[in-house]
């Protein structure tokens, strides 16, 4: 057990061991994933209210430094950047050039306050880009050392579904610590140890053994948690559902809704599409690959030569639902989706997952009636 | 090797306010570069002493609103190898369009002391409703480094690497807070062109649409989400009729 002043020894002492220490802090009207100078910077006593296309920061009336759910970021922002130089080249003499690829920067991270369903995320994004024949080097790289501090969820949000995804809203595994914040009584956090890491930093920290009271109210601040999911989706046989609806009449239902403007897959800690670019000075003597993220909302995600294969919204937004929730599972083994509700809070006009494959099922009879 | 003869740039002209044409000046670290790789034979905004056509690469800016501005985009298509126009009066005839919503006649009497001096059409329209445009480059005004990308891809003769996909897009990949969704604020970023570096929502402003419709502009959902945001029709129809008035409009009857 340590105390929440315990909290700036963690960061003390994983700044010590030279880990570039990331965590939520509140910025810009949200909770947002930042670099933590000291455990201060906390959203303490903050929390969120999230419903479809609505996000508000609260007060709590408490001092819980993790009382919300999860916020517009998510960690591969880091591990996964946004924008990465795969190499850059200049030309050295008449017809040489010389070729230099970035390292990348910032690595090695410390994560504090991973949540279950975030650890779920990292290990879909670990498989896509460590597995197989060809390995992510700049994921790796960034990946490797990452110090994982997780917190298991007491305050879930109104868009929460890991429950149903069977992501949370527990930490199981992954993790080098995970923490349990428990504000029944003296505020406390139970601490339990995932990796010999984590045992070396725990040794750091001002701590006392937990007894059954605190391993008790630790349990019941997640017990809670699982019981207040603001969402459910029924899982069962979704990928072969999905298979047998792809003309289903929801699809131009969702698609007038849908903006296609890439939202969901941005803020979705498991997309991983990618475009690349080439750049070249106006001389032409340098030039520069960049890997950025991409969508499969964006027309050119699917364009061959000739046009695009998924000119349409409704296209689009099948793809990238029938992907998360179908095929990936016949390419990766799992689900595509973590159940954290960033797509549906951050989606501009509110489209919600869980409803949208509540309606497929729902009304599945009518669209066999109709072919 | 014998260095090749450097390509001849023209900069045009149209009903605008020269913004864009300033966006190619303020290129001050690429600008030796760029007249090391091109010679500006025709840019009067920068310089009096003009090189007889015809030009490798035209930039246009502006909109046609004039019979004079009729002959003489036909003029420049003649004497332009490539042609690309830049900015928003150019590739959807700028704010100026809003008169093609109204009667000129009305306009021209309100606001001009001696309206028989004022010689114009009933309409601003883009570019491209004249002659044949190889390329269009939205903004109001451009980004310089999107404008810096075009002149380099022509230069070296690829395709310019323009996304037009939503400013939520550019947004996003800078971990911008949604406005939106965080803060109520209306934000035209879902139905917009990328290309501003999603600026307006980094300083806690909704976008403006200053880069016209994106590629697949859903205006019906968006304006249903304004709604919900407590805006009226009145101040849906101002929040589309800017600088892309008419390509917003066209969205809109589409949508």
């Amino acid at each position: 057990m340590i105390g929440p002043e315990a909290l700036d020894d963690l960061v003390a002492a994983l700044k010590g061991r030279g880990f570039r220490v990331l965590g939520p802090t509140v910025r810009d009207g949200a909770i947002v994933y930042d670099d933590l100078e000291s455990a201060g910077e906390l959203p303490i006593g903050w929390t969120d209210r999230q419903e479809p296309g609505s996000y508000r920061l609260d007060r709590r009336d408490d001092e819980a430094r993790f009382g919300y759910a999860v916020g517009p970021h998510s960690w591969k922002q880091f591990l996964f950047p946004a924008r990465i130089s795969f190499w850059q080249a200049r030309r050295v003499d008449e017809g040489g050039f010389e070729v230099r690829e970035p390292p990348p920067e910032g690595a090695p991270f410390a994560f504090i306050g991973v949540r279950s369903c975030e650890l779920h995320g990292i290990a879909i994004q670990d498989r896509v880009f460590l597995e197989g024949r060809h390995v992510d080097r700049d994921y790796e790289a960034r990946r490797r050392d990452a110090f994982l501090v997780a917190v298991n969820c007491f305050e879930p949000g109104g868009t929460c579904f890991c429950v149903s995804m069977g992501t949370g809203p527990k930490a199981e595994a992954g993790y080098d610590l995970a923490l349990t914040e428990i504000l029944d009584g003296e505020h406390r956090f139970l601490v339990q140890v995932g990796s010999e890491r984590g045992a070396e930093v725990l040794r750091d920290l001002p701590r006392r053994d937990a007894e059954t009271l605190d391993l008790q109210a630790a349990g019941a601040a997640v017990e809670g948690a699982a019981a207040r999911m603001g969402r459910s989706l029924d899982t069962t046989d979704l990928r072969d559902l999905l298979a047998r609806n792809l003309e289903h009449e929801r699809w131009d239902e969702v698609a007038s809704r849908c903006l296609t403007c890439g939202n969901c897959t941005m803020v979705c800690p498991t997309c991983f599409c990618t475009s690349i670019e080439d750049h070249t000075s106006l001389a032409g003597d340098e030039a520069e690959r960049v890997r950025l993220w991409d969508s499969c909302y964006s027309v050119d995600h699917s364009y061959i030569h000739g046009g695009s294969v998924r000119p349409s919204g409704r296209s689009r937004y099948r793809q990238w639902l029938t992907h998360k929730f179908g095929t990936w599972h016949d390419q990766f083994g799992t689900s595509g989706c973590i159940g954290c509700g960033r797509c549906i809070t951050w989606c501009p006009v509110g489209i919600d997952v869980t409803e949208e494959l509540a309606a497929i099922r729902a009304t599945e009879e009518v669209s066999d009636a109709n072919d | 090797m014998t260095p090749a003869k450097k390509p001849k740039l023209a900069v045009w002209k149209f009903s605008s306010c020269d913004g864009c044409q300033l966006s190619l000046l303020d290129c001050e670290d690429e600008l030796l570069a760029l007249a090391g790789e091109v010679e500006i034979a025709y840019f009067l905004e920068a310089s009096r002493a003009t090189v007889k056509g015809p030009y490798d690469l035209s930039l246009v800016e502006g909109s046609v609103t004039t019979a004079d501005d009729v002959e003489r985009i036909r003029r420049v298509r003649q004497m332009s190898r490539k042609l690309v126009t830049i900015g928003a009066c150019a590739t959807a005839g700028g704010i100026q369009a809003l008169k093609n919503f109204a009667d000129v006649g009305d306009f021209i009497s309100i606001v001009y002391a001696t309206p028989e001096y004022v010689s114009t059409l009933a309409t601003s329209t883009p570019i491209s409703a004249h002659v044949p445009v190889d390329f269009e480059l939205h903004g109001c005004p451009i980004d310089k480094r999107q404008l810096l990308e075009v002149m380099t891809s022509f230069l070296h003769g690829r395709r310019p690497q323009i996304s037009s996909t939503s400013v939520c897009t550019e947004c996003k990949r800078r971990g911008t807070v949604c406005v939106m969704v965080a803060h109520g604020t209306p934000c035209l970023g879902p139905v917009t062109h990328a290309g501003c570096g999603a600026l307006c929502p980094a300083y806690d402003r909704g976008c403006y649409g200053c880069f016209g419709p994106m590629e697949t502009p859903n205006t019906p959902s968006l304006t249903r989400q304004l709604h919900v945001l407590g805006m009226g029709d009145r101040g849906v129809e101002r929040v589309f009729r800017t600088f892309n008035v008419e390509a917003f409009e066209e969205a809109r009857r589409d949508g």
